[in-house]
């Protein structure tokens, strides 16, 4: 009975899409709506195979522009949630200053950066780390700043220093938050460089669905929906992965079952 | 034993300006091996107290010297434990209980090189508490008091000079507590430390230690000093005994006044 259980658990996903396209493509043929309005996956697909080539090309743009702005903000954010988790100062002079750049659309930044560094790679890779550090400085942030005050008095005791209590326990302590905060990072990486693409470049997905759409190329848009979605899931994936892998300790009622 | 390990004069401790004292004209002198425990209601202190002893909090006046050096930070001689176990979940209760020999000199030095060895000597010490067997667990895999257990450990793999401990039993149940109050004597009778107990229970405070001192409410003051003269050692028994019950209703009735002005 469990073992069912479990495996219907696995395919669920799977299942639900597959009813959720069958649908669609019914409901585009029942109604006769026309591809320039909303493509039958059928026709997504086809297109997909059609500009194989141009479409793999843009995702590998999109994929390594988002990467880097990703790790920028990855290196970036860790440093920011350092300095902000382990000092009241910087947390009550930083924080609200983070809070309200962060406020602001990251589309709205896009034509700043291009007047800086031209139309192109530059500002993907720009707004991809705008838009995807900051929730990785709140959960570091978080992690050291919870820090039992009992924990840091055994070692603090012992003559540790701040580093000392850094590297023993606030780094390990918040890596379940920096891991959950990567999840979420890497896809909004991937809207910051597909938003920058749309508005100010000659290459990526962004780029290739602006385009389509301006020639009522509707499949082709839909297709690149479909890689960016689909590239997003997979770096989600290998994040969980790593998640689970480094950080069991902290999930361990999960796998209990 | 002669000269006092702890000679704590006149100190009044203030966390901030505004707020008051928190403690207020301590003075107590404790010699080697001695095992205090303070006892008073809750908020009155106790653990201001642990920390003026440990060196994590200077005195606002009066001063602190142990082992007869002043007091004026970490001191590194200390041992530590708490309410709550506080043990780092990413750790096997060996690795916790390795965690000060990361920390404090000599070990720090030498922690990659003899890591063997330090690894043995926590390993007999988590044997010295019945924790054998359970070296390589995490400890969410161990129950409430055998994190305790590790804990109390941690706090002595160092060999520290003073071991302070803030009502490190009060989370248990009463059988785990009584069974843990042997396991602690056990350790203070075989090795050289010196023990601050700070808790709630009289029970507790009269069979573990030498000399009780009862705190009164915030600004905490130390109202009574009570020199328990039961014989050593001591076996669980002897709480049923009337003397027992005799310092341990006097220490009651000392609390009642406090609580009652």
């Amino acid at each position: 009975m469990a073992k069912r259980k479990r495996r219907l658990e696995a395919w669920a996903p799977w299942i639900l899409l597959t009813i959720i396209v069958l649908l669609w493509e019914l409901i585009c043929r029942g109604f006769r709506v026309s591809d320039f309005i909303f493509p039958t996956p059928s026709a997504i697909l086809l297109s997909l195979k059609q500009y194989a080539g141009p479409i793999s090309g843009h995702a590998l743009q999109t994929f390594w522009t988002t990467m880097a702005g990703f790790v920028i903000g990855v290196v970036v954010g860790v440093l920011l949630g350092v300095l902000v988790g382990s000092s009241r100062l910087m947390y009550t002079s930083l924080y609200p200053l983070m809070v309200g750049f962060n406020s602001i659309p990251k589309a709205a930044l896009v034509p700043v950066v291009v007047v800086w560094f031209g139309i192109g790679t530059v500002p993907a890779i720009l707004t991809a780390f705008v838009i995807c550090f900051f929730p990785i400085t709140v959960n570091v942030a978080t992690g050291l700043a919870t820090i039992e005050p009992e924990l840091e008095d055994v070692l603090r005791a012992l003559g540790a220093s701040r580093t000392d209590v850094l590297l023993k326990i606030g780094l390990p302590r918040s890596l379940p938050y920096f891991f959950a905060s990567l999840k979420v990072a890497i896809t909004l990486a991937f809207i910051g460089s597909v938003v920058s693409e749309t508005i100010a470049s000659n290459e990526g997905i962004g780029y290739l669905m602006m385009s389509a759409g301006s020639q009522m190329r509707m499949p082709l848009v839909f297709a690149g929906l479909i890689v960016i979605s689909v590239m997003a899931i997979l770096m989600y994936e290998v994040f969980a992965v790593f998640e689970r892998r480094m950080t069991g300790w902290a999930t361990r009622g999960m796998d209990a079952k | 034993m002669s000269t006092a390990f702890v000679e704590v004069d006149r100190v009044d401790l203030a966390y901030d300006e505004d707020s008051g004292n928190a403690i207020e004209d301590i003075s107590l002198s404790m010699s080697e091996h001695e095992f205090i425990a303070i006892v008073g209601p809750s908020g009155c202190g106790k653990s201001t107290f642990m920390k003026l002893c440990s060196g994590l909090r200077p005195p606002t006046k009066g001063s602190v010297v142990v082992d007869s050096r002043e007091v004026a930070g970490p001191l590194k001689i200390v041992g530590m434990a708490f309410q709550n176990a506080t043990l780092l979940p990413w750790r096997t209760a060996l690795d916790n209980v390795l965690l000060p020999l990361e920390i404090v000199e000599p070990y720090r030095s030498t922690f990659r090189t003899k890591k063997e060895h330090y690894a043995q000597k926590a390993i007999a010490l988590l044997h010295s508490v019945s924790l054998q067997g359970y070296e390589h667990r995490f400890p969410w895999e161990l129950s409430g008091g055998m994190q305790q257990r590790v804990s109390i450990c941690r706090a002595l793999v160092h060999e520290p000079k003073l071991l302070l401990l803030d009502e490190p039993f009060a989370a248990l149940d009463a059988f785990t507590r009584e069974e843990l109050w042997c396991i602690l004597r056990d350790l203070w009778q075989q090795n050289h430390f010196t023990v601050v107990l700070v808790t709630h229970d009289l029970r507790e405070a009269t069979f573990l230690a030498d000399t009780v001192y009862v705190m009164s409410k915030r600004p905490g003051r130390l109202l009574t000093r009570r020199v328990i003269d039961l014989p050593r050692p001591r076996e669980l028994e002897i709480t049923y005994s009337d003397h027992f019950a005799e310092i341990v209703r006097e220490l009651r009735e000392h609390i009642g006044r406090i609580r009652s002005t």
